[in-house]
């Protein structure tokens, strides 16, 4: 009895929050019908801003795994002072806002900024530009692949490499041959994790994108663009995208989690 | 191979949003809610300019909450006109040494190219007769509008409300403040800004009337034109300026100072006039004022600086800490 009344509690929770937004999503947007879709996702600043999204998720999911396996294999494989203060400091994004990010890299980098001199003189486009809305949506997704490695490398311990080692492996072998098929599924599960969390990416690159249409916006600054227009079928239209690149990442997501 | 595909079309994407450099660009740095007019406005100037000059030019616009705008330009947004809804905002960009501290006589009509004024937005048939301030007043209708204290939209009803008030009862400024408090107790909720205003009021049917500038008023009535709302516009307002401003501590260094100039005046020809008052927004050009005149109802229009002595003013003595907008704005 219990149990159905939490089963149905928990199914009910899960429709209200979950699902009725998501399906009402795809109704508002296909409300007007396909053609009216198709023109709304086909307008050139929503497609420029799928594109800004999809680039930033390009270059800010590699960096974020190769700073996660590095971070990783340092913090399982050495005992230094201060590591715990490190896994601290990697872990922080999860507790601090994005925009208290965003306005951080606004206080440092722009014009009145403490760099801001320094940039403007050299012609270097940190803000309002594709590098500042890469450096934050970086500073969000850190964390992510370093959370899912570092506790597999941690509980597998070193034995495997130090056998490696001792059959003669190089450290290039290492890495490729036993440290990696060890931890690849958690490490895409991670990339996963940071892919979703860097295409949805708002308040901090609110702050910092300008949101320059056909320039700087991306696909969420982009939605709150034609919200704010009452273009509320554009508005759905790009947010079926995010939509489904989300589904998406879910689905890529519970393969990974049954893989692991 | 589909990689392949996906980048070309990528570059394809690109290049078709961003044209050679050999073309003039401007950016306009605008407000959140002026898409769709510059949308329309900035293909036209760009016709009229390669008459008048023989180059191409793209303008770029970036849209949002035009205090943070200024807020951005100040960091460094590159920005070579603004075209706000707030003289704070520009004055904030003349403190900060962007713009020319004598902006507002660089256009005509104080660098406003049109105007507007807090109206009303009411139900299908106006139920309630709500036709002037006062009625926003009675116990018996729901007034929505943003939390002046959050949004500039919101804060421009406050002071309208007020200005009435102040009119109504001879320059009592206690009167016009229990006038004002009475409206603010008729409000259920009040929103950070304009938009989600808009959305209490038409998606969530809270309210008898919304407040917010008519040229709104008027396009939230077309937008849900199956609701039936009407926009209402009382006799007396508060005149709202739209200002516009070179920004020439970028355009000096991007060598768009001319550009920039001519597009701000450019919005005062009778073409570009014509799709400003198309778009619910007031003019001044006299030939398009007689075109729109059954469009636009007679409406005495105060200002800021007649009622309250400036901004300034209006900053010390209703909107700081302890003043009459914190009397009035009781239990929020």
């Amino acid at each position: 009895m219990t149990r159905a009344l939490l089963i149905g509690l928990a199914v009910v929770t899960t429709a209200i929050f979950v699902v009725v937004p998501l399906v009402y999503i795809f109704v508002q947007a296909l409300g007007a019908g396909w053609s009216a879709y198709a023109a709304n996702i086909m307008h050139p600043l929503t497609l420029h801003a799928i594109w800004m999204t999809t680039l930033v998720a390009v270059i800010v999911v590699p960096v974020t795994v190769a700073f996660g396996i590095g971070a990783a294999w340092l913090l399982s494989k050495f005992q230094f002072r201060g590591r715990g203060l490190l896994i601290t400091l990697i872990e922080l994004p999860f507790s601090i806002s994005p925009i208290i990010a965003g306005i951080c890299y606004l206080l440092l980098y722009g014009r009145q900024g403490w760099l801001g001199g320094f940039l403007a003189r050299h012609d270097l486009d940190v803000l309002f530009a594709l590098p500042g809305i890469v450096m934050v949506t970086m500073f969000v997704t850190t964390p992510f692949v370093v959370r899912e490695v570092l506790p597999l490398m941690q509980a597998q311990g070193s034995d495997q490499e130090q056998a490696a080692v001792t059959l003669g492996a190089s450290g290039w072998q290492l890495f490729r041959r036993v440290t990696l098929p060890n931890i690849r599924w958690a490490l895409l599960y991670g990339a996963v994790l940071a892919t979703a969390r860097a295409v949805g990416e708002y308040g901090g690159v609110a702050i910092v994108s300008g949101s320059i249409r056909g320039k700087t916006n991306t696909l969420p600054l982009h939605v709150e663009l034609l919200f704010n227009d009452l273009n509320a079928a554009g508005a759905f239209a790009a947010a079926t995208v995010l939509t489904m690149i989300a589904l998406v990442v879910l689905v890529a997501k519970t393969v990974l989690e049954h893989r692991r | 191979m589909k990689l392949a595909a996906f980048k070309a079309a990528a570059v394809a994407l690109v290049l078709a949003v961003s044209p050679a450099s050999a073309q003039d660009r401007l950016l306009n740095v605008s407000y959140d809610v002026s898409r769709e007019l510059f949308e329309k406005l900035n293909p036209v100037f760009a016709q009229a300019w390669k008459a008048q000059s023989g180059r191409d030019v793209t303008i770029e616009q970036s849209h949002a909450g035009s205090s943070k705008q200024a807020r951005s330009i100040l960091e460094g947004l590159p920005a070579d006109v603004v075209t706000f809804n707030q003289e704070t905002d520009v004055e904030m960009l003349a403190k900060g040494g962007m713009v020319a501290e004598d902006w507002r006589a660089a256009f005509p009509n104080n660098a406003s190219p049109y105007y507007s004024m807090p109206a009303f937005l009411v139900r299908e048939g106006n139920p309630k007769n709500i036709n002037n301030w006062s009625d926003l007043a009675r116990d018996d209708v729901q007034v929505v509008f943003p939390n002046p204290r959050t949004s500039g939209n919101g804060r421009y009803t406050y002071l309208a409300a007020y200005a009435f008030a102040l009119r109504e009862n001879g320059g009592d400024a206690e009167a016009a403040q229990a006038f004002v408090r009475k409206i603010m107790e008729n409000v259920p909720v009040f929103d950070t800004g304009g938009r989600a205003a808009t959305q209490t009021f038409v998606e969530r049917e809270i309210g008898d009337v919304l407040v917010t500038f008519e040229t709104e008023t008027r396009q939230i009535a077309a937008q849900y034109a199956d609701r039936g709302l009407v926009a209402v516009t009382p006799p007396v307002s508060l005149f709202s300026a739209f200002p516009v401003a070179v920004v020439t501590e970028n355009t000096d260094r991007n060598g768009t100072t001319e550009l920039a100039t001519a597009y701000l005046n450019w919005l005062y020809s009778p073409e570009a006039q014509r799709i400003l008052a198309e778009n619910g927004n007031r003019v001044n050009d006299e030939t398009v004022k007689a075109e729109f005149a059954d469009k636009f109802p007679q409406v005495e229009l105060l200002t800021v600086e007649d009622v309250f002595g400036g901004w300034d003013k209006i900053q010390s003595e209703h909107l700081a800490v302890g003043g009459i907008l914190d009397k009035v704005f009781v239990n929020r």
